[in-house]
């Protein structure tokens, strides 16, 4: 209960924020943000995108932003270390872009209060400092499962998992809704591979889901390993993670989830530059422009193109959300009932599959 | 022409003075690739070995050097007692991991309980975490002799393991809405590490670091047991008509090094890190092999190598995030100075002559 209470509250101030609330009493003429990495900006997918979200900074203000990066950054007292060091450096707005940085962040955060802190896919915000970042990738989910769905022909897909928290389940989960609907034959398997970031277990797991006949493989890991894979064995396709991974294109690379930082970054420096700055805990996805969908290519039939489009469209419209009801849990117990949408509180702390889909979330208590 | 001759006895100028050239030509061979990545590698330099200790916010730099290098001395200090009896403890990550995890369950097991005996005893289950994961080298070794440089280090990756599923499950934190990750103890008092003055970074594990270095320096050089330690490293033969039990010294190498590498993964995991996590484990255990060596085996040089590894891991971080450095460059720098540490150690071994060997007839 107090979980909800949490996210209630932190609703209720980002709404505020959204809608104007009161203006703070004077803006910043020169900024200096301040990014704490988790790998290093060569990894191709989430590191590099954070990065030039950062630079995307440089280009819309020019000399009216400054900006510096500490990349590889270890989670624990080395991160600490690592965001005080910038604040001591005079930076005003830091943002830490990883889950691990969260306990960290509050810590800093505290002892310097009139620093900006940022911290992406967390959820504390105890100091007023801090505000929270996210992206709904399981709205991007959403469209590669309606593509999974139709293009399969063994009827089976396969989603190669990091670790088993929230995001990535809800994103196991709105794929397999969202296949399930076109292809009511569909089966999905999940692998696990305990990395975001791994190119060696990665190919592991995509060989291991080809070896089950899989010929549709969804990825919530970071590198092109999976797609390589693919590209090995005919009539198997895959999905960008992260950037667009376009080596692949057009085969077996058919689409992909692209997080594009660059908007929340120019908006929220933006607001510290004309003061109207506010704590806020912000969850946006395609209609904010913070997941893309890459190009679906050409590999794929242009009726099929238009549906995982249409679910698209109708998402960034605002008409359509991924998680309606009816759904069932997987045990079978009623989760939404017909035409009720799933809520944040519930998204954010999701730790259970929808029915239909086998094995179990490893590690739950 | 260049020849190398063996020294009738190592030298002892050498022996110390081989650390101070090996950092010089660190600093020399990585101000090159500083240049080569376009930054001035004056100012790298600096940045890394003097910024820190005297530049802007100094104070609270200094502070961070003592959360850097005590779990580095704790650990080394243990592996050091080990190396010079030739019994080689390469798994000194996995102890650090399992002391951690056992002395948090510990200390977790009492929440919210508020107590001043929860910390000591949170500490005594990390020391003996560490020193309950070395003993399974330490009896294979003696009952079957297996290596204990293979089967110390292969239990780091089962360690590694535990240690992800110990975020993930039974030590995560009911609170934390599904997140791996323990419960952190910067909202748990009674089991948490604080600095005993406020800032300073001065921490129960930077006391038991240096109390333990001391205490080491004195077993090696004044007890019964250092002597056979010594011994055992120069003379094993030797050691053996003097009536000292292999295996019992492998037992209590070993065991010593787990027990301390266990306390300093304790120390860390209910002060500086704060919680379990599946990304708890940064390296140290294998850092302070480096730390061992750079300190030559001699617990009070440990200290000062300690605080030199850390000067790098604060500097490097700092040079990072001040000059936008990458960070593999900071990693590479510090393989230089294990790289060139072993390079110029033979020189404490061996002289270099100049001109033609007076035995080259002799076709050897």
């Amino acid at each position: 209960m107090q979980r909800r209470n949490l996210l209630a509250t932190a609703a209720l101030t980002f709404g505020l924020a959204l809608s104007g609330g009161a203006a703070m009493a004077q803006g910043l003429e020169k900024v200096k943000a301040c990014f704490i990495y988790v790998g290093p900006i060569g990894d191709g997918g989430w590191t590099y995108q954070h990065h030039q979200g950062a630079l995307a900074l440089v280009e819309e203000y020019g000399d009216k932003v400054e900006i510096a990066w500490q990349e590889s950054v270890p989670e624990g007292a080395d991160a600490e270390r690592a965001i005080t060091q910038f604040a001591l450096d005079g930076c005003n707005i830091i943002f830490t872009t990883s889950f691990g940085f969260m306990d960290a962040t509050q810590a800093i955060a505290a002892q310097f209060p009139d620093i900006k802190f940022e911290h992406a896919t967390g959820f504390k915000r105890d100091q007023p400092n801090v505000s929270t970042y996210d992206a709904r990738f399981y709205e991007g989910r959403a469209v590669m499962g309606t593509i999974a769905g139709h293009m399969t022909k063994s009827n089976k897909i396969g989603y190669i998992g990091s670790f088993p928290i929230p995001e990535v389940i809800q994103g196991i989960n709105a794929s397999f809704i969202h296949a399930k609907k076109v292809n009511p034959d569909v089966a999905m398997s999940v692998v696990w591979a305990y990395t975001w970031f791994d190119p060696a277990k990665e190919a592991d797991a995509a060989k291991a889901l080809i070896d089950q006949g899989v010929d549709v493989i969804l990825q919530h890991t970071d590198s092109t390993a999976p797609l390589a894979e693919a590209a090995k064995v005919p009539g198997v396709i895959g999905f960008g993670q992260a950037s667009d991974m376009s080596a692949y294109k057009p085969s077996p690379r058919v689409s992909a989830i692209i997080d594009n930082w660059a908007p929340y970054y120019i908006k929220r420096v933006g607001a510290l530059m004309d003061g109207t700055y506010e704590q806020s805990a912000a969850w946006e996805g395609i209609a904010g422009g913070e997941v893309e969908i890459g190009e679906i290519t050409e590999a794929v039939p242009a009726e099929v193109k238009a549906a995982a489009e249409k679910v698209r469209d109708d998402i960034a419209a605002g008409t359509y959300h991924p998680f309606t009801g009816p759904l069932n849990k997987q045990d079978g117990s009623a989760w939404l009932a017909e035409g009720e949408v799933a809520d944040d509180g519930v998204l954010a702390t999701m730790n259970f599959y929808v029915e239909g889909i086998t094995g179990d979330i490893p590690n739950q208590n | 022409m260049l020849r190398l001759e063996r020294r009738a006895t190592p030298s002892q100028f050498w022996l110390w003075f081989t650390p101070v050239l090996a950092v010089f030509l660190t600093m020399l061979a990585g101000g090159l690739l500083f240049a080569a990545l376009g930054s001035n590698p004056f100012t790298v330099i600096r940045t890394i070995f003097w910024e820190p200790l005297a530049g802007a916010n100094a104070a609270y730099f200094r502070a961070q050097l003592f959360i850097k290098a005590a779990p580095l001395i704790l650990i080394a200090v243990g592996l050091a007692m080990g190396f010079r009896a030739g019994i080689w403890n390469i798994g000194a990550e996995g102890q650090y991991i399992m002391g951690a995890i056992i002395g948090a369950s510990v200390g977790l097991a009492f929440y919210p309980t508020e107590n001043r005996l929860i910390f000591p005893v949170m500490v005594a289950a990390g020391a003996f975490g560490g020193w309950a994961w070395a003993m399974i080298p330490a009896i294979l070794k003696t009952k079957f002799n297996t290596n204990e440089i293979l089967v110390s280090l292969m239990l780091v990756y089962v360690a590694q393991a535990i240690l992800a599923k110990a975020a993930f499950s039974f030590l995560r934190n009911p609170d934390g809405m599904g997140f791996p990750g323990s419960r952190n103890f910067s909202t748990y008092p009674a089991a948490r590490n604080v600095d005993l003055i406020e800032r300073s970074g001065f921490h129960w594990g930077a006391v038991a670091a240096l109390g333990v270095a001391v205490a080491a320096y004195v077993l090696l050089t004044r007890h019964g047991i250092g002597f056979r330690i010594r011994l055992a490293g120069q003379a094993p033969r030797a050691a053996r008509f003097h009536g000292v039990s292999p295996a019992r010294l492998v037992i209590f190498c070993l065991g010593l090094a787990g027990a301390l590498a266990g306390l300093a993964g304790i120390f860390e995991a209910s002060g500086p890190s704060g919680q379990i996590t599946d990304k708890f484990a940064t390296g140290y255990g294998f850092t302070a092999i480096i730390v061992a060596f750079l300190g030559r085996l001699n617990p009070l040089g440990i200290i000062l190598a300690g605080l030199l590894m850390a000067l790098t891991y604060v500097g490097g971080s700092l040079a990072e995030s001040r000059l936008n450095l990458p960070a593999a460059s900071i990693q590479v720098f510090q393989g230089m100075l294990l790289f060139f540490l072993l390079g110029v150690d033979m020189l404490t071994n061996y002289r270099i002559r100049i001109g033609r060997s007076l035995r080259t007839g002799a076709g050897a």
